[in-house]
């Protein structure tokens, strides 16, 4: 095995094993951070297919995790308000829709936005994501800019979202899934044309290959994926907001993928430990955090090609 | 509706859209000759509004503090591309965007730190404080007139600038060949730094002209800067006649939409329900727009001759 | 009789070990962004109030730590979530935003904590989401606006426009004026809030003055408020059309307004719970001290923030720092057994204040320092439109 795998599997075992001995020895806020951490890790593994193996810098990855999280908020809305029957609070019901949501916006979206390239995709995902925010910002039933509160946790008949370590073991197991479905994407006939395209479009494009359409469903799964994260947010946060889908968040996501190491399996996830317990030990010592925080940002963008997971091992792990 | 409070809002929207002028001018010259994406030209507008503000007292003169305050912005964007800008033009776009979101948040908390958390106000002198009649009771504040007045100057200034002097020449020559004008003996690393130094003295002087009536606020550049950038997509990057005529449509639509979108609304909905989605969806439209642009001319509507 | 006193004693000793152990204050305001002026003000009140006490209740060590809300109500969440699970707090106080404590109030009820809220006042808390661990040193949102309505009636005011952000306070504000007014309302703007506000309001005031209303009431707190002020002049309306506002015009505002020079600020009344002349005891002392250790007036947010904490130990001296009888511990904190700045302090079933409204108006104090003063008394304990919501007794 290489290095970069011995990484992924030792990163992967203590953000499993870790977390939970915070919990059973007195410290729950620990777990709440590494759920947390968790399920941004997620939307950084998401928005690392496309991101680091498709090229393409999707500036408003973060809409997708707010419309998961509102797919979620919704239907719980109107089962407490508005007599919506059971099923509205039923995880087989919230999931499926946040992923369907999303995969929906995703494919309306990408059907335009993919027609540009370079710095006008950038700011096109952008423009996307904003209006999905001020759209949410202007529905008054769901609090507009005051957010929605979650009342009810989606409703599983195996497993408790209500209980923090059963939540975050959710969490965690679909970081693997991800993790692995992204990998064998990658790893396929499909991934290989897509990483193709990323240096290469003209060539893919001769060789047969309809580059729009491969980049088109690569940008609804991973819209997809964003969502499921989403979903799960909203069922730690049980508070959602337009404030989720801003596009400092969109920026937050993409310096994971870049800490880490973009296009490989373990650098989003890295990207995210790295990224959130940062954030959390800076701002435990003082309000000016972002200032050691942007010199950080910016002596990484400056000094570390390739992040992270760049800095051991070779570019394939 | 009437006439006079139509005029009013017209004058309000071009207010608006010539500050977003002086913001998106800079940012799409080092966008279009530098291929250089500066997220961080907001902080340039909200330093220039806090440097104006302490010289303003300073001073006690805020025509003086103005005419201070703009060179000295300058030169921030000067010592900007040096430092920050210059080590990233070999990088992806991606590695620009990473870069100056992270000197936003260092400049953002540098002004908390010096300046305090409450922002600072700019007084005026008495003679721009008052209104101006244009006819009957129809009256406009002096000041705005002022942001008017001195955005209109700005830009035909930039427009001498770029199309009648030599500086002019290299930019645009550099905009369309970069090799061709080292090949000539300029020194092209100096005139970038020119170029940053020019968009960040034009995007301080709009944070100078707004801080009278808003205030130096942090974090005030943060807003600005995306709308700057629709600006300049919607424009053609690089261009800035595209900037201009952008600009001032975005600005109309904006403020239009704000004070007329709300009556539009209530004609097929709830006059509550009108009154809470009107706002967001007039912030909305100029994302809308810009959408429709790129879908059909992806290169914005007047995309410089030569790229 | 010596049997008691051994007893006392005795008890006392077994009551050590409790009082040894601090209670513990969480405190979530706005240390960030530009509306951290309205935080550090509840900050330094928070500070003062506590060396007053001496850092004590009774026996019991009193801890505060504070926590930034960054003005988003995710984020007021999220360290909310952070005091309660890490820091263990027995006490959330603070929040000055509405939609920051509607999206906190959950983390804090749910683990059987004691919430406070030193400013934030949402309808839904007074009245349908009221509960036995939520108490206010504030008001509820609407009650302020509905004095001023009251005000407006008053001076026959006939029609009006209103101004105030789109967020939980400003919808409260602008019901709370409407409950009470009895003209006509012409027109409506909300504006958009948080971090990225919309701070030109060119747009909104044209309309505002096309309406050809008599009045125009505005909400707009903090940084906001010195800038709303300020375009108001710039575009001449004081003669046609006179400003009505609620916590726009305050202790935050008025030093930079001054600094800038607007005079005409000077002269124009407002509503408040709470003012620095009110004249009792307390109040002196918070407004002396204040003034000498921070060198301005405190503000409303200051005032509230320094009863928030004076509540808090009356309650934990009576329960003698015993923090594991929640009964207990509610029914102290109930009786409001302190000395408030704003004179006799009672709650009504909702555990919101009973109190009194006045109308301020903006005056130069001796110093030539622009202040408030107390024009008259508009209600006298004056109970929120929600309480009769609220199914607590």
């Amino acid at each position: 095995m290489t290095t970069r795998g011995w990484i992924t599997l030792a990163v992967m075992a203590l953000l499993g094993v870790l977390p939970p001995l915070f919990f059973l020895t007195g410290n729950p806020f620990y777990l709440d951070l590494a759920t947390r951490l968790v399920i941004l890790a997620i939307a950084a593994v998401s928005l690392n297919l496309i991101l680091g193996y498709g090229g393409l810098v999707s500036f408003g990855h973060a809409a997708f995790v707010g419309l998961g999280a509102y797919a979620v908020g919704i239907p719980a809305h109107h089962w407490l308000y508005t007599g919506w029957g059971d099923w509205a609070t039923m995880g087989y019901v919230q999931l499926p829709l946040a992923v369907l949501a999303c995969a929906v916006f995703a494919l309306l979206t990408g059907l335009v936005c993919l027609r540009t390239k370079g710095v006008y995709f950038i700011m096109i995902t952008m423009a996307f994501a904003q209006m999905i925010y001020y759209l949410i910002v202007s529905i008054e039933e769901y609090g507009g800019d005051d957010g929605l509160v979650i009342d009810t946790r989606s409703q599983f008949a195996w497993i408790d979202l209500d209980n923090p370590l059963q939540l975050f073991g959710l969490a965690y197991v679909s970081l693997i899934v991800s993790m692995v479905l992204v990998r064998l994407i990658v790893n396929s006939r499909f991934g290989m044309v897509l990483q193709g395209a990323k240096g290469n479009p003209d060539r893919m494009a001769t060789l047969g290959f309809n580059v729009y359409v491969f980049r088109l469903v690569a940008y609804v799964i991973s819209g997809a994926m964003a969502g499921y994260a989403g979903a799960l947010l909203g069922n730690f946060t049980t508070f959602i907001s337009p404030e989720m889908m801003d596009w400092s968040r969109s920026g937050e996501l993409m310096f994971m993928v870049i800490l880490g190491g973009a296009s490989t399996t373990v650098g989003p996830v890295l990207g995210a430990v790295v990224f959130i317990v940062l954030e959390e030990v800076l701002s435990h010592f003082t309000i000016y955090w972002h200032l050691p925080f942007g010199l950080l940002l910016m002596a990484v963008v400056l000094f570390v090609r390739g992040g992270l997971a760049g800095m051991f091992g070779r570019k394939e792990d | 509706m009437d006439f006079s409070l139509l005029v009013i809002q017209g004058l309000n929207g071009l207010q608006l859209g010539l500050l977003l002028f002086l913001v998106a001018s800079g940012l799409t010259l080092v966008f279009g000759i530098l291929d250089f994406v500066n997220l961080a030209h907001g902080s340039l507008y909200m330093l220039g509004a806090f440097f104006c503000a302490t010289l303003t007292y300073l001073f006690g003169n805020f025509i003086l503090a103005l005419i201070v305050a703009v060179p000295i912005t300058g030169v921030i964007g000067f010592l900007v591309e040096r430092f920050v800008a210059r080590p990233l033009y070999a990088r992806d776009h991606l590695d620009h965007v990473l870069g100056t979101f992270g000197l936003i948040l260092v400049i953002d908390t540098l002004t908390h730190l010096i300046w305090g958390p409450e922002g600072l106000s700019v007084p005026l002198p008495d003679w721009l404080r008052g209104q101006i009649t244009l006819w009957g009771d129809t009256v406009v504040p002096t000041f705005r007139l002022m942001i008017i007045g001195a955005g209109l100057a700005a830009a035909a200034g930039l427009f001498w600038m770029v199309n009648r002097t030599r500086l002019g020449m290299l930019i645009r020559a550099g905009a369309s060949n970069r090799t061709m004008v080292s090949a000539l003996g300029i020194d092209i690393e100096l005139l970038f730094g020119l170029v940053f130094a020019l968009g960040a003295a034009m995007a301080g002087l709009a944070g100078m002209l707004i801080a009278p009536i808003t205030e130096a606020t942090i974090g005030m550049g943060n807003g600005i800067i995306i709308t700057a950038f629709v600006v300049i997509i919607v424009g053609g990057i690089g261009s800035i006649k595209g900037a201009f005529i952008a600009a001032l449509l975005i600005g109309l639509i904006d403020t239009l939409g704000r004070s007329f979108l709300d009556d539009i609304f209530a004609l097929f909905m709830s006059p509550v329900a009108a009154e809470n989605s009107a706002p967001a969806i007039s912030a909305m439209l100029i994302y809308i727009i810009m959408a429709l642009v790129l879908a059909f001319r992806p290169q914005g509507l007047f995309p410089p001759k030569v790229r | 009789m010596k049997r008691l006193m051994t007893m006392a004693a005795t008890a006392s000793l077994l009551a050590l070990p409790l009082h040894a152990e601090p209670v513990k204050i969480g405190f979530v305001t706005t240390l960030t962004t530009g509306a951290a002026v309205i935080g550090t003000d509840m900050q330094n009140a928070v500070n003062l109030a506590m060396e007053h006490l001496g850092g004590k209740a009774g026996d019991t060590e009193l801890e505060v730590i504070f926590g930034d809300d960054q003005f988003a109500p995710e984020a007021g969440k999220q360290v909310t979530d952070k005091l309660v699970k890490q820091d263990d707090v027995d006490f959330v106080a603070g929040y000055i935003w509405s939609h920051v404590l509607l999206a906190s109030r959950k983390s804090v009820l749910d683990a059987d904590k004691i919430l406070i809220s030193a400013n934030a006042g949402p309808s839904q808390m007074a009245g349908k989401l009221c509960d036995k661990n939520f108490f206010s040193t504030s008001w509820q949102n609407d009650q302020t606006p509905m004095a001023m309505g009251e005000v407006l009636n008053r001076q026959g005011v006939k029609s009006l426009y209103l101004m105030a952000p789109n967020y939980a306070a400003g919808k409260d504000m602008t019901a709370g004026v409407e409950r009470t007014f009895t003209g006509e309302i012409v027109g409506k703007d909300l504006t958009k809030w948080g971090a990225d506000a919309q701070l030109d309001f060119s747009a909104e005031l044209a309309k505002a003055k096309a309406s050809g209303a008599d009045g125009l009431f505005v909400f707009y707190p903090g940084a906001a408020g010195g800038a709303f002020v300020k375009q108001y002049q710039q575009a001449g309306l004081k003669e046609t059309l006179p400003l009505y506002s609620v916590f726009t015009v305050d202790a935050i505002s008025l030093p930079k307004l001054q600094s800038a020079g607007f005079t005409d600020v000077i002269g124009s009344k407002v509503t408040q719970e709470w003012d620095p002349s009110l004249d009792n005891a307390a109040n002196k002392k918070f407004v002396t001290d204040f003034k000498a250790k921070f060198g301005h007036y405190p503000s409303y947010y200051g005032a509230q923030s320094y009863d928030a904490i004076m509540l808090i130990a009356s309650a934990v001296e009576k329960v003698g720092g015993d923090m594991s009888d929640k009964d207990a511990l509610r029914a102290a904190l109930k009786e409001a057994d302190f000395e408030s700045v704003r004179g006799d302090f009672t709650f009504g079933n909702n555990n919101l204040p009973v109190q009194n409204f006045y109308l301020r108006e903006v005056v130069e104090d001796a110093d030539g320092v622009w202040t408030t003063k107390v024009v008259e008394t508009v209600y006298e304990n004056h109970v929120d439109s929600f309480a009769a919501e609220c199914d607590m007794k």
